[in-house]
Order: C-alpha cells, then sequence, then structure tokens
C-alpha cells in the first residue's frame, strides 16, 4: 500500500502550491491577482501553476488578454461528490438505526 | 495560511427521534448495523464494521472471510457529544497509514430535547487525501474517484 514507482507527484506537498490552491479552491483567479496575495513573483507564481496544471489539480481558461485559472472540476468536484453521496446515504441509514433501537434498555421487555 | 483546509469541508446533518445517548451509541457501538456495506474497502464482501470505542481505537472493516481492513483511527471519544475519526482511505479505496494523508470526520450530537437529537457531521482536511494516491490516479487519468462515481451512479440507479 505504500507508493511504489520512486517520487509520488507531490504536487501539493510544496506550500506555496497549497497556499495558490487555497486561493483558487475561493474563487477564479488570473496570475497576477494570485502574485498579489503572496510573497512571490508573477513568474513564481506561473511555474507552480504550471505543475499544478500537469498535476491535473487546477485548469485555465483564456479571458480575453487573460488567463484565469481555477481547480479542476473534475478531480476535487469528483472526489467532494462522491463523499457527500457516501455521507448522505450513511446518515439516512443511521437515522433509521438510531430511532429503531430501544429507548432505554433497562425498560425492555425480554 | 496553509493550515486553512484547501478543499471545502462536506458537511452533512440529520435529525433523529432518539435520546443524544442512544444516537450516540447507535453511530458508534452499532455502527456495523447501518453503514451502508456497499462502501467497503476489503476484497471480500464486508460482514461488518467496527469503531473501537476510545480514543486511538481503530476504525475498521471485517470481511465475511475474517479478513480485516483499517479506514481509520478515534480522534477523539468524548460520549455523548462528540466523535472524531480519521478516513485514510485514498483513491484506490485502499487504506493509507500516512497519517499525511488522512482527512478527518467530527460527529457532533445535540440534544434538541429528551427524545430527539441533531447529528452533525464534518468531513474536513480533504486536500491530504487528493495529496495522495488519489492525486495521481484519480485526477490525473481516469479510475480512482472517477470509476468510484460511475460505480456508485450504478449502484444508486440500481436501489428502489
Amino acid at each position: 500500500m505504500s507508493t511504489n514507482g520512486g517520487e509520488g507527484l507531490r504536487v501539493l506537498g510544496d506550500p506555496t502550491r497549497r497556499a495558490i490552491f487555497e486561493l483558487l479552491a475561493r474563487h477564479p483567479c488570473a496570475v497576477g491577482e494570485l502574485a498579489q496575495q503572496l510573497p512571490i513573483t508573477r513568474s513564481a507564481v506561473s511555474q507552480h501553476l504550471r505543475v499544478l496544471k500537469d498535476g491535473g489539480l487546477v485548469v485555465s481558461q483564456a479571458q480575453g488578454t487573460r488567463r484565469i485559472y481555477r481547480l479542476n472540476p473534475d478531480g476535487v468536484t469528483a472526489l467532494r461528490a462522491y463523499l457527500d453521496r457516501v455521507w448522505a446515504e450513511a446518515l439516512t441509514a443511521f437515522g433509521k438505526a438510531a430511532q429503531a433501537a430501544p429507548s432505554d434498555p433497562e425498560q425492555e421487555d425480554p | 495560511m496553509s493550515s486553512v483546509p484547501t478543499i471545502p469541508p462536506l458537511t452533512g446533518t440529520i435529525t433523529v427521534d432518539a435520546p443524544i445517548d442512544q444516537a450516540f451509541h447507535t453511530f458508534t457501538d452499532s455502527f456495523g448495523s447501518w453503514w451502508p456495506a456497499e462502501y467497503h474497502i476489503g476484497q471480500a464482501d464486508m460482514g461488518t464494521a467496527m469503531l473501537e470505542p476510545r480514543e486511538g481505537g481503530r476504525w475498521y472493516e471485517q470481511g465475511v472471510d475474517g479478513s480485516e481492513c483499517d479506514w481509520g483511527r478515534v480522534l477523539a471519544w468524548e460520549p455523548p457529544h462528540r466523535l472524531v475519526v480519521t478516513w485514510q482511505i485514498n483513491g484506490q479505496w485502499q487504506y493509507d497509514p500516512d497519517p499525511a494523508h488522512a482527512s478527518e470526520i467530527e460527529v457532533r450530537f445535540s440534544a434538541d430535547g429528551p427524545d430527539q437529537t441533531t447529528v452533525t457531521l464534518e468531513h474536513r482536511h480533504l486536500e491530504r487525501l487528493v495529496d495522495g494516491q488519489a492525486l495521481r490516479d484519480g485526477i490525473t487519468g481516469g479510475g480512482g474517484w472517477t470509476s468510484l462515481l460511475e460505480l456508485f451512479a450504478k449502484a444508486a440507479t440500481n436501489q428502489p
């Protein structure tokens, strides 16, 4: 179960990339907007974005003269949507079980 | 700033007609009786799933053949109000023992009255899962979460 194949693609292992990912999770941004919020240059931001993009975590789209980056909806959204359904179903099943359980064991008739 | 979760947590709430103690103990002691058996990671069909009632306890499934597969660990055990467990299942639907890849599930129980309890669930630090095998296998190319979603969709449509 350990990761095989040498170094894994630890895209989010880098704190700056995590910070960029977090900013993009709040709302889509252009490179300049990201650079304003981080203590690094535009070209450094671009390099991190390329890694995030190559890792499939981020996608970009041209908007006029700007390129807007956002989280890849097929990756993160898929993860959340799946787990969301798991929990919705699990909580419903739990609710039924909790209400079916005897309310007070001491008053239970054999 | 990097301590803030980078993927918004999942939340769920349900109100049950049961006293708080009963709600907590159904959730924990009887975990295997209500958990949907199709969500499991072992090779064998799931026989039951268990949550050991203490901090540091194991959260695991037991297959019909007796084999066991870990899901996570109990981080906080505060009956009947609060429970925190880790969910260390990667995109390959396997247990990932690396604590850096552990997402967390917090479950809170609050009494609305003597016979009614609201249960609130939060599944957080999902980016830790993404940082694991799921990143490579689920997000960059097919498989992983994507195929699980398809399996889930099939399972959901087959239900009455």
